[in-house]
Protein backbone atom coordinates (compact mmCIF):
# COMPACT_ATOMS: atom_id res chain seq x y z
CA UNK A 1 0.00 0.00 0.00
CA UNK A 2 1.26 3.46 -0.90
CA UNK A 3 0.79 6.26 1.61
CA UNK A 4 0.83 9.82 0.37
CA UNK A 5 1.35 12.38 3.12
CA UNK A 6 0.51 15.99 2.35
CA UNK A 7 2.46 18.66 4.20
CA UNK A 8 0.94 22.13 3.83
CA UNK A 9 3.38 25.02 3.74
CA UNK A 10 2.13 26.34 7.11
CA UNK A 11 3.45 23.16 8.75
CA UNK A 12 7.06 23.89 7.78
CA UNK A 13 6.90 27.68 7.57
CA UNK A 14 8.05 28.23 11.17
CA UNK A 15 10.66 25.47 11.19
CA UNK A 16 14.36 26.04 10.64
CA UNK A 17 16.11 24.15 7.82
CA UNK A 18 17.30 21.26 10.01
CA UNK A 19 13.85 20.65 11.48
CA UNK A 20 12.24 20.83 8.01
CA UNK A 21 14.66 18.25 6.66
CA UNK A 22 14.32 15.97 9.69
CA UNK A 23 10.52 16.10 9.45
CA UNK A 24 10.56 15.14 5.76
CA UNK A 25 13.19 12.46 6.18
CA UNK A 26 11.37 10.85 9.11
CA UNK A 27 8.20 10.47 7.03
CA UNK A 28 10.12 9.14 4.03
CA UNK A 29 11.95 6.61 6.23
CA UNK A 30 8.49 5.49 7.40
CA UNK A 31 7.90 4.60 3.72
CA UNK A 32 5.55 7.52 3.04
CA UNK A 33 5.56 9.60 -0.12
CA UNK A 34 5.62 13.23 0.93
CA UNK A 35 3.77 15.85 -1.07
CA UNK A 36 5.05 19.17 0.20
CA UNK A 37 3.30 22.43 -0.64
CA UNK A 38 5.96 24.80 -1.94
CA UNK A 39 9.62 23.97 -2.23
CA UNK A 40 12.75 23.80 -0.16
CA UNK A 41 15.52 26.37 -0.60
CA UNK A 42 18.38 25.16 -2.78
CA UNK A 43 20.73 24.79 0.21
CA UNK A 44 18.00 22.79 1.99
CA UNK A 45 17.73 20.46 -1.00
CA UNK A 46 21.50 19.90 -0.85
CA UNK A 47 21.31 19.38 2.91
CA UNK A 48 18.44 16.91 2.42
CA UNK A 49 20.64 14.91 0.05
CA UNK A 50 23.54 14.98 2.56
CA UNK A 51 21.30 13.89 5.45
CA UNK A 52 19.82 11.17 3.27
CA UNK A 53 23.30 9.86 2.47
CA UNK A 54 24.11 9.74 6.20
CA UNK A 55 21.03 7.57 6.74
CA UNK A 56 21.58 5.13 3.85
CA UNK A 57 22.03 1.55 5.01
CA UNK A 58 21.03 -1.94 3.89
CA UNK A 59 17.33 -1.12 4.31
CA UNK A 60 17.04 2.58 3.49
CA UNK A 61 18.42 3.17 -0.01
CA UNK A 62 17.81 6.89 -0.28
CA UNK A 63 15.15 9.11 -1.81
CA UNK A 64 13.66 10.25 -5.06
CA UNK A 65 12.62 13.87 -5.22
CA UNK A 66 11.21 16.29 -7.70
CA UNK A 67 9.87 19.81 -7.68
CA UNK A 68 6.88 20.86 -9.75
CA UNK A 69 7.54 24.51 -10.24
CA UNK A 70 5.15 26.81 -12.10
CA UNK A 71 8.01 29.34 -12.47
CA UNK A 72 9.79 26.97 -14.85
CA UNK A 73 7.21 27.87 -17.51
CA UNK A 74 9.44 30.96 -17.84
CA UNK A 75 6.85 33.66 -18.25
CA UNK A 76 7.98 36.80 -20.00
CA UNK A 77 5.08 38.83 -18.60
CA UNK A 78 6.69 41.39 -16.28
CA UNK A 79 3.42 41.87 -14.31
CA UNK A 80 3.13 38.13 -13.78
CA UNK A 81 6.74 38.10 -12.52
CA UNK A 82 6.08 41.02 -10.16
CA UNK A 83 2.89 39.37 -8.91
CA UNK A 84 4.78 36.14 -8.19
CA UNK A 85 7.52 38.07 -6.40
CA UNK A 86 4.96 39.96 -4.31
CA UNK A 87 3.12 36.77 -3.33
CA UNK A 88 6.47 35.17 -2.43
CA UNK A 89 7.41 38.12 -0.19
CA UNK A 90 4.00 38.12 1.43
CA UNK A 91 3.29 34.43 1.86
CA UNK A 92 6.67 32.71 1.56
CA UNK A 93 7.89 30.30 -1.11
CA UNK A 94 4.74 28.20 -1.32
CA UNK A 95 4.49 28.06 -5.10
CA UNK A 96 4.65 24.62 -6.65
CA UNK A 97 4.94 21.21 -5.00
CA UNK A 98 7.79 18.96 -3.94
CA UNK A 99 7.47 15.20 -4.08
CA UNK A 100 9.85 13.19 -1.93
CA UNK A 101 9.64 9.44 -1.53
CA UNK A 102 11.73 6.47 -0.50
CA UNK A 103 13.86 5.05 -3.33
CA UNK A 104 12.68 1.55 -2.41
CA UNK A 105 9.13 2.56 -3.47
CA UNK A 106 9.67 5.25 -6.12
CA UNK A 107 12.11 3.96 -8.70
CA UNK A 108 12.13 7.01 -10.92
CA UNK A 109 10.55 10.41 -11.31
CA UNK A 110 10.37 11.66 -14.87
CA UNK A 111 9.70 15.30 -15.39
CA UNK A 112 9.42 17.67 -18.26
CA UNK A 113 8.16 21.23 -17.98
CA UNK A 114 4.54 20.13 -18.46
CA UNK A 115 4.09 16.90 -16.50
CA UNK A 116 5.55 14.63 -13.86
CA UNK A 117 5.49 10.81 -13.74
CA UNK A 118 6.25 8.59 -10.77
CA UNK A 119 7.42 5.08 -11.49
CA UNK A 120 7.05 2.63 -8.64
CA UNK A 121 8.73 -0.80 -8.37
CA UNK A 122 5.95 -2.57 -10.35
CA UNK A 123 5.55 0.05 -13.09
CA UNK A 124 9.31 0.07 -13.55
CA UNK A 125 9.35 -3.69 -14.19
CA UNK A 126 6.55 -3.39 -16.77
CA UNK A 127 8.40 -0.73 -18.81
CA UNK B 1 18.22 38.86 -20.67
CA UNK B 2 20.24 35.69 -21.39
CA UNK B 3 22.81 37.84 -23.23
CA UNK B 4 23.24 40.13 -20.23
CA UNK B 5 23.65 37.12 -17.94
CA UNK B 6 26.27 35.61 -20.24
CA UNK B 7 28.20 38.91 -20.35
CA UNK B 8 28.07 39.21 -16.54
CA UNK B 9 29.27 35.61 -16.22
CA UNK B 10 32.08 36.31 -18.64
CA UNK B 11 33.14 39.44 -16.74
CA UNK B 12 33.04 37.55 -13.45
CA UNK B 13 35.25 34.76 -14.82
CA UNK B 14 37.75 37.24 -16.25
CA UNK B 15 38.08 39.07 -12.93
CA UNK B 16 38.23 35.84 -10.99
CA UNK B 17 41.09 34.34 -12.97
CA UNK B 18 42.99 37.63 -12.97
CA UNK B 19 42.77 38.18 -9.21
CA UNK B 20 43.28 34.67 -7.81
CA UNK B 21 46.44 32.68 -8.24
CA UNK B 22 45.01 29.25 -7.42
CA UNK B 23 41.53 29.15 -8.83
CA UNK B 24 39.65 25.99 -7.91
CA UNK B 25 37.78 24.73 -10.95
CA UNK B 26 35.38 21.99 -9.87
CA UNK B 27 33.82 19.20 -11.88
CA UNK B 28 30.32 18.44 -10.64
CA UNK B 29 27.40 16.37 -11.84
CA UNK B 30 25.46 13.16 -11.36
CA UNK B 31 27.30 9.80 -11.33
CA UNK B 32 28.55 8.43 -14.67
CA UNK B 33 28.24 11.74 -16.51
CA UNK B 34 31.93 11.61 -17.44
CA UNK B 35 33.52 14.01 -14.95
CA UNK B 36 36.63 11.90 -14.41
CA UNK B 37 36.90 11.12 -18.13
CA UNK B 38 36.91 14.88 -18.80
CA UNK B 39 39.38 15.47 -15.93
CA UNK B 40 41.65 12.78 -17.39
CA UNK B 41 41.41 14.33 -20.85
CA UNK B 42 42.30 17.80 -19.54
CA UNK B 43 45.21 16.40 -17.47
CA UNK B 44 46.46 14.23 -20.33
CA UNK B 45 46.30 17.17 -22.76
CA UNK B 46 48.14 19.63 -20.50
CA UNK B 47 50.10 17.60 -17.92
CA UNK B 48 50.70 14.40 -19.84
CA UNK B 49 49.19 12.23 -17.10
CA UNK B 50 45.71 11.08 -16.08
CA UNK B 51 43.86 12.03 -12.92
CA UNK B 52 41.77 9.04 -11.82
CA UNK B 53 40.24 5.70 -12.71
CA UNK B 54 37.05 5.49 -14.76
CA UNK B 55 34.53 2.65 -14.86
CA UNK B 56 31.15 1.69 -16.28
CA UNK B 57 30.03 0.90 -12.73
CA UNK B 58 28.65 4.06 -11.18
CA UNK B 59 30.32 5.87 -8.27
CA UNK B 60 33.86 5.00 -9.39
CA UNK B 61 35.06 8.35 -8.01
CA UNK B 62 34.26 8.29 -4.31
CA UNK B 63 36.81 10.78 -3.05
CA UNK B 64 37.64 14.36 -4.00
CA UNK B 65 40.65 14.39 -6.35
CA UNK B 66 42.74 17.46 -7.06
CA UNK B 67 45.31 18.21 -9.77
CA UNK B 68 47.15 21.41 -9.05
CA UNK B 69 48.56 24.04 -11.38
CA UNK B 70 47.12 22.99 -14.69
CA UNK B 71 48.09 25.54 -17.31
CA UNK B 72 46.29 25.47 -20.61
CA UNK B 73 47.72 27.46 -23.51
CA UNK B 74 46.48 28.65 -26.85
CA UNK B 75 48.46 31.05 -29.07
CA UNK B 76 49.82 33.57 -26.57
CA UNK B 77 47.09 32.96 -24.00
CA UNK B 78 47.53 31.05 -20.73
CA UNK B 79 45.11 29.91 -18.06
CA UNK B 80 46.13 28.25 -14.77
CA UNK B 81 43.81 26.49 -12.33
CA UNK B 82 43.56 23.66 -9.80
CA UNK B 83 41.18 21.02 -11.10
CA UNK B 84 38.90 19.39 -8.51
CA UNK B 85 37.13 16.19 -9.56
CA UNK B 86 34.22 15.35 -7.26
CA UNK B 87 32.15 12.19 -6.69
CA UNK B 88 28.82 12.11 -8.51
CA UNK B 89 25.90 13.54 -6.56
CA UNK B 90 22.97 11.17 -6.13
CA UNK B 91 19.88 10.96 -3.94
CA UNK B 92 19.99 7.17 -3.63
CA UNK B 93 22.67 4.51 -3.40
CA UNK B 94 21.77 0.84 -3.43
CA UNK B 95 24.53 -1.72 -2.93
CA UNK B 96 22.36 -4.30 -4.71
CA UNK B 97 22.72 -2.29 -7.92
CA UNK B 98 26.51 -2.74 -7.69
CA UNK B 99 26.00 -6.51 -7.27
CA UNK B 100 23.90 -6.48 -10.47
CA UNK B 101 26.80 -4.70 -12.16
CA UNK B 102 29.15 -7.53 -11.20
CA UNK B 103 30.58 -6.75 -7.76
CA UNK B 104 30.64 -9.21 -4.88
CA UNK B 105 28.37 -8.42 -1.92
CA UNK B 106 31.17 -7.25 0.38
CA UNK B 107 32.71 -5.06 -2.33
CA UNK B 108 29.28 -3.67 -3.21
CA UNK B 109 28.52 -2.74 0.40
CA UNK B 110 31.92 -1.05 0.81
CA UNK B 111 31.44 0.83 -2.45
CA UNK B 112 27.97 1.98 -1.35
CA UNK B 113 29.29 3.21 2.00
CA UNK B 114 32.17 5.08 0.35
CA UNK B 115 29.82 6.49 -2.28
CA UNK B 116 27.47 7.97 0.35
CA UNK B 117 30.45 9.67 2.01
CA UNK B 118 31.59 10.89 -1.42
CA UNK B 119 28.25 12.59 -2.05
CA UNK B 120 28.41 14.31 1.35
CA UNK B 121 31.98 15.50 0.64
CA UNK B 122 31.07 16.77 -2.84
CA UNK B 123 28.26 18.87 -1.36
CA UNK B 124 30.55 20.18 1.41
CA UNK B 125 33.15 21.23 -1.19
CA UNK B 126 30.65 23.36 -3.10
CA UNK B 127 31.53 26.31 -0.86
CA UNK B 128 35.24 26.02 -1.76
CA UNK B 129 34.83 26.27 -5.52
CA UNK B 130 35.67 29.39 -7.51
CA UNK B 131 34.06 28.12 -10.69
CA UNK B 132 32.36 24.86 -11.66
CA UNK B 133 32.00 22.80 -14.80
CA UNK B 134 28.76 20.83 -14.53
CA UNK B 135 29.10 17.65 -16.57
CA UNK B 136 25.83 16.07 -17.73
CA UNK B 137 25.33 12.96 -19.82
CA UNK B 138 23.67 14.39 -22.96
CA UNK B 139 22.06 11.02 -23.70
CA UNK B 140 20.10 11.10 -20.44
CA UNK B 141 17.09 13.07 -19.20
CA UNK B 142 18.41 16.50 -18.12
CA UNK B 143 15.29 17.37 -16.07
CA UNK B 144 16.40 15.53 -12.93
CA UNK B 145 16.21 17.14 -9.53
CA UNK B 146 19.89 16.35 -8.87
CA UNK B 147 20.91 18.47 -11.88
CA UNK B 148 18.56 21.26 -10.82
CA UNK B 149 19.76 21.09 -7.21
CA UNK B 150 23.45 21.26 -8.21
CA UNK B 151 22.93 24.23 -10.51
CA UNK B 152 20.56 25.93 -8.03
CA UNK B 153 23.16 25.64 -5.29
CA UNK B 154 25.91 27.06 -7.49
CA UNK B 155 23.68 29.97 -8.50
CA UNK B 156 22.74 30.61 -4.85
CA UNK B 157 26.46 30.76 -3.98
CA UNK B 158 27.22 33.01 -6.98
CA UNK B 159 29.65 30.44 -8.34
CA UNK B 160 30.07 30.73 -12.14
CA UNK B 161 28.92 27.66 -14.04
CA UNK B 162 29.99 26.10 -17.33
CA UNK B 163 27.50 23.52 -18.54
CA UNK B 164 28.82 20.57 -20.51
CA UNK B 165 26.68 18.03 -22.35
CA UNK B 166 29.01 15.03 -22.51
CA UNK B 167 28.83 11.80 -24.55
CA UNK B 168 27.77 13.46 -27.82
CA UNK B 169 29.27 10.40 -29.53
CA UNK B 170 26.22 8.40 -28.39
CA UNK B 171 23.22 8.17 -30.75
CA UNK B 172 20.79 9.10 -27.98
CA UNK B 173 22.68 12.30 -27.11
CA UNK B 174 20.47 15.37 -27.40
CA UNK B 175 22.26 18.66 -26.72
CA UNK B 176 19.16 20.66 -27.64
CA UNK B 177 17.26 18.98 -24.83
CA UNK B 178 20.00 19.85 -22.32
CA UNK B 179 20.01 23.41 -23.64
CA UNK B 180 16.24 23.72 -23.30
CA UNK B 181 16.39 22.41 -19.73
CA UNK B 182 18.91 25.11 -18.78
CA UNK B 183 18.27 28.03 -21.16
CA UNK B 184 20.21 30.45 -18.95
CA UNK B 185 23.49 28.70 -19.90
CA UNK B 186 25.36 28.09 -23.11
CA UNK B 187 25.73 24.30 -23.25
CA UNK B 188 28.91 22.96 -24.86
CA UNK B 189 28.51 19.47 -26.33
CA UNK B 190 31.60 17.27 -26.09
CA UNK B 191 32.75 13.68 -26.00
CA UNK B 192 35.39 13.54 -23.29
CA UNK B 193 36.06 9.89 -24.16
CA UNK B 194 36.94 10.54 -27.80
CA UNK B 195 38.04 14.16 -27.44
CA UNK B 196 35.27 15.47 -29.71
CA UNK B 197 34.73 19.22 -29.57
CA UNK B 198 37.30 19.67 -26.79
CA UNK B 199 38.69 22.61 -28.78
CA UNK B 200 35.36 24.40 -28.31
CA UNK B 201 35.43 23.59 -24.61
CA UNK B 202 38.96 25.02 -24.17
CA UNK B 203 38.10 27.98 -26.37
CA UNK B 204 35.05 28.67 -24.22
CA UNK B 205 37.23 28.54 -21.10
CA UNK B 206 39.57 31.07 -22.71
CA UNK B 207 36.76 33.20 -24.07
CA UNK B 208 35.31 33.79 -20.65
CA UNK B 209 38.60 34.22 -18.82
CA UNK B 210 40.79 36.35 -21.06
Amino acid sequence: MLTLQFIPYVEIEGLDSIKRINKILKLVKDEKIVLLEGKLKSHEEAELISKTMEEVDGKFKGIELSVINPESTDTKDIWQKLRTLFIKLLLGNREGFTIIGPATIIKEIKKDPEKIQLFTEDSHKKR
Amino acid sequence: MAGILKRLLSMFFRNLFKKKKHVKLGLYGPPNGGKTTLANKICKDWLGEEMGAVSNISHETREIQIKEEITIKSNSRELTFNLVDTPGIATKIDYEEFIKEGLKEKEAKTRAKEATKGVIDAIKWLDDMDAVIVVLDASKDPYTQVNITIIGNLEARDIPVLLIGNKIDLKKADIKKVQSAFPQYEVIGISAKYGNNLEDFYEYLFKITT
